[in-house]
C-alpha cells in the first residue's frame, strides 16, 4: 500500500563510482529517490550496498558521478556537508550508541549542539520520540543497560531528534537476536507510514514487502535490478536477482 | 599425584634459592655497612633528623616544618601544578597527533621525538633556558612576585604558592616539569582516543556535529576515562621525575636534601629519609589510584 508520494526527487544519484585504492566498489550506479519514498536495496555480502548509503551523507565521498542530496550536490566543494547530514539521518548495524551519555543524552546532544535548540526543548522532543519508538521508561540508562532491540531502537530515535527529512538504515537488524528484530522493524514501519523518505539496506523482505515503493538489487558494485515490490518478488527480470531472493527466502 | 610431588619438589627447590638470595643480601649489606661504620670512621646522627622535618618554633611557640618538609610541600604544590599544565597540554597534544591536517601530526610527532631521544636533563635545561627564563623575564613575574611578598595580607597567595619570593623558581619548575611530562601525556591520551571506535565518529557526524563537537562531547569524554589509571601512574611518575628540577636551583626535597647533606655532612641520614618521604608519598598515591580502580570497576 504505497502511500502517494510526491514526485520531486530528494535524492539524485548520476552515474557513481567509487574506488577503495584500486577497488572498485561502486560502478556506474545510478538512482532516485523521491521525497516520500521508501528505498529498500538489498543484495550479497560485498556488493556495496553500505558504500552506497554512505556516500550519501558523505561518510564515504565517491570517486565520479554526480549526487545531489535535498538539493545540494556532494563533491569537494561541498561547504555545508554539515547542513546536510542535518537532514539526513542514518542507523547503522553496530547502533553506535554514545555508550558515556544516558540514552536521554544521547537524543539531545544532537539537536543541542547542532540545532542549537534549547535543553528543555530537546528534552521533551526526545522523550516524544522514546515514545515512538515505545520505550519512554529507559531514557535516564545508560545504552549498555539496554537489549539490542532497545538500543537500535534508541539510534532510531536519536536520529528522528533532528528531524531529518531522510533516514538511512544500514542493515539495522542483522546484529539483532532474533526475537528483537520484529520491535525494530514495526518502529521502521510506524515510521514509513508517517511519510518520512527512507533509504534501507535489509534483508527482512516481509519489512519490504510492507513498506518499498521501490526495491533495488546490487551485485559487485553494480545496481542490477531496480523495480516495485510486486514485480521484483513475483518476475524478476534477472536471473542472478532471483537466485538471491531465493536463497534468503528459502531460511 | 605425579603433579603433587613435582610441586613439593619446586617448593624444595624454590626454599633453597631463596636462602642463597638472602644470604647474599645480607652479606652485601654487612660489608656497606662494615664500610661506613669501620672505614669511613661514620657517626650515625639519626636523632638529629626529626628537627629537620619539623622543629619547635621559640618565637611563635609552635610546631613549624623545616627544611625537609618545607621541601617536600615545595614538591608537592610543583607536582599538582605541573600535572595539571601537562594534563592541558598532553590533551592538545594528543589529539594533534590524530587530525588529519599533515602539519600538526607532525609538530606534534617532532616534539615527542625530541624529547624521547634528549637526555631529560638535557631537556630540562633547554626548556629553563630557552622557555621559562623567557617567560617569567616577558611577563614580568620576577617584580610582581616581589611586590606581593612586600604585601602585609598574602597568606592566600603563600597557601598556593610559599614564598612568593621564591615564585619565579617555582613557576620554572612548573613550566619544566610540565613541559617534560605532556609529550608522555600527549601519548597516553593518544592512545586513549585511538581506542573509540570509528563508530563512534561516524556516528556524530552523520547527526550533523563538527570536528570540534565530536571530539569535544564524543570522543574525549571516552578516551579520557579510559586512560585514567595510565594517567594516575603518570602522576606518580612525574613526582619522582620532579627531583631533576632540583638542578635549575627549585627548592623542592631533593635540593634540600642537597643542601642539608651539604651542611651537615648527615649523608646517610638525609639522602635515606627523603628516599622515604618519596616513597612514602608516591606509595600511598598508588594504592590509593589502585583502590579508585577496583572500585570504579565494580560500580560498572
Ligand atoms: N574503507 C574501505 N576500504 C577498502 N575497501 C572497502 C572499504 N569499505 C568497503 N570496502 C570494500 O568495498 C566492497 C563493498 O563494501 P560494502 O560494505 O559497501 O558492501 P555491503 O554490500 O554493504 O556488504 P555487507 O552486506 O557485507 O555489509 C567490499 O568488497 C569491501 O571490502
Ligand atoms: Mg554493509
Amino acid at each position: 500500500m504505497p502511500v502517494e508520494s510526491d514526485s520531486r526527487p530528494i535524492i539524485e544519484i548520476r552515474n557513481l563510482d567509487k574506488f577503495f585504492g584500486a577497488f572498485q566498489a561502486l560502478a556506474d550506479v545510478s538512482l532516485t529517490v523521491n521525497a516520500g519514498e521508501r528505498v529498500v536495496i538489498c543484495g550479497p555480502s560485498g556488493s556495496g550496498k553500505s558504500t552506497l548509503i554512505r556516500c550519501v551523507n558523505r561518510l564515504e565521498e565517491h570517486s565520479a558521478g554526480e549526487l545531489i542530496v535535498d538539493g545540494v550536490e556532494l563533491n569537494d566543494e561541498t561547504t555545508n556537508i554539515r547542513a546536510v547530514r542535518m537532514e539526513v539521518g542514518m542507523v547503522f548495524q553496530q547502533f553506535n550508541l554514545f555508550p558515556h551519555l544516558t540514552v536521554l543524552e544521547n537524543l539531545t546532544v544532537g539537536p543541542i549542539r547542532v540545532r542549537k535548540i534549547s535543553r528543555a526543548d530537546a528534552e521533551d522532543r526526545a522523550r516524544k520520540f522514546l515514545e515512538r519508538v515505545h520505550i519512554p521508561e529507559q531514557a535516564d540508562k545508560y545504552p549498555a543497560q539496554l537489549s539490542g532491540g532497545q538500543q537500535q531502537r534508541v539510534a532510531i530515535a536519536r536520529s528522528l531528534c533532528m528531524e531529518p527529512r531522510i533516514m538511512l538504515f544500514d542493515e539495522p537488524t542483522s546484529a539483532l537476536d532474533p526475537e528483537m528484530i520484529n520491535e525494530v522493524l514495526d518502529v521502521m514501519v510506524e515510521l514509513a507510514g508517517t511519510g518520512m523518505t527512507m533509504v534501507c539496506v535489509t534483508h527482512e523482505m516481509g519489512f519490504a514487502r510492507k513498506v518499498a515503493d521501490k526495491m533495488v538489487f546490487m551485485e559487485d558494485g553494480r545496481i542490477v535490478e531496480t523495480a516495485p515490490p510486486e514485480q521484483f518478488f513475483e518476475n524478476p527480470s534477472s536471473r542472478r536477482c532471483r537466485m538471491f531472493l531465493d536463497q534468503i527466502l528459502d531460511h | 599425584m605425579s603433579g603433587a610431588t613435582r610441586s613439593r619438589k619446586l617448593m624444595k627447590r624454590l626454599h633453597w634459592v631463596d636462602f642463597l638470595i638472602m644470604a647474599v643480601l645480607a652479606a652485601f649489606f654487612l660489608y656497606v655497612w662494615l664500610q661506613i661504620e669501620g672505614k669511613l670512621n661514620y657517626i650515625w646522627r639519626w636523632d638529629q633528623i626529626p628537627n629537620y622535618l619539623f622543629f619547635y618554633d621559640e618565637r611563635t611557640e609552635r610546631w613549624t616544618a623545616n627544611v625537609l618538609i618545607q621541601g617536600l610541600i615545595t614538591t608537592i604544590r610543583i607536582s599538582i601544578y605541573a600535572s595539571i599544565l601537562a594534563l592541558i597540554l598532553g590533551v592538545i597534544l594528543g589529539i594533534a597527533r590524530t587530525v588529519t591536517n599533515l602539519t600538526v601530526r607532525m609538530l606534534a610527532r617532532t616534539y615527542l621525538e625530541f624529547l624521547r631521544n634528549i637526555p631529560p636533563l638535557v631537556v630540562i635545561f633547554i626548556f629553563y633556558f630557552f622557555l621559562s627564563e623567557q617567560l617569567i623575564a616577558a611577563m614580568n613575574i620576577e617584580d610582581w612576585a616581589y611586590g606581593v611578598a612586600r604585601q602585609e595580607d598574602n597568606d592566600v597567595w603563600e597557601f598556593f604558592f610559599g614564598d612568593m619570593r621564591r615564585f619565579p623558581s617555582l613557576i620554572s619548575g612548573v613550566i619544566v616539569l610540565a613541559l617534560f611530562e605532556s609529550a608522555f601525556v600527549g601519548e597516553i591520551v593518544r592512545a586513549g582516543i585511538e581506542s573509540i571506535g570509528r563508530g563512534q565518529r561516524e556516528a556524530s557526524r552523520s547527526l550533523g556535529m563538527s570536528w570540534l563537537d565530536e571530539t569535544r562531547f564524543v570522543v574525549m569524554p571516552q578516551a579520557l576515562r579510559k586512560v585514567l589509571p595510565p594517567l594516575a601512574n603518570q602522576f606518580i611518575s612525574l613526582i619522582k621525575d620532579s627531583a631533576i628540577i632540583s638542578l635549575i636551583s627549585v627548592q623542592d626535597l631533593t635540593l634540600k636534601t642537597v643542601d642539608l647533606a651539604n651542611s651537615t655532612a648527615m649523608i646517610f641520614e638525609a639522602w635515606l629519609t627523603t628516599a622515604a618521604l618519596y616513597f612514602t608519598l608516591c606509595f600511598s598515591l598508588s594504592l590509593f589510584f589502585r583502590r579508585l580502580e577496583a572500585r570504579g570497576k565494580s560500580a560498572h
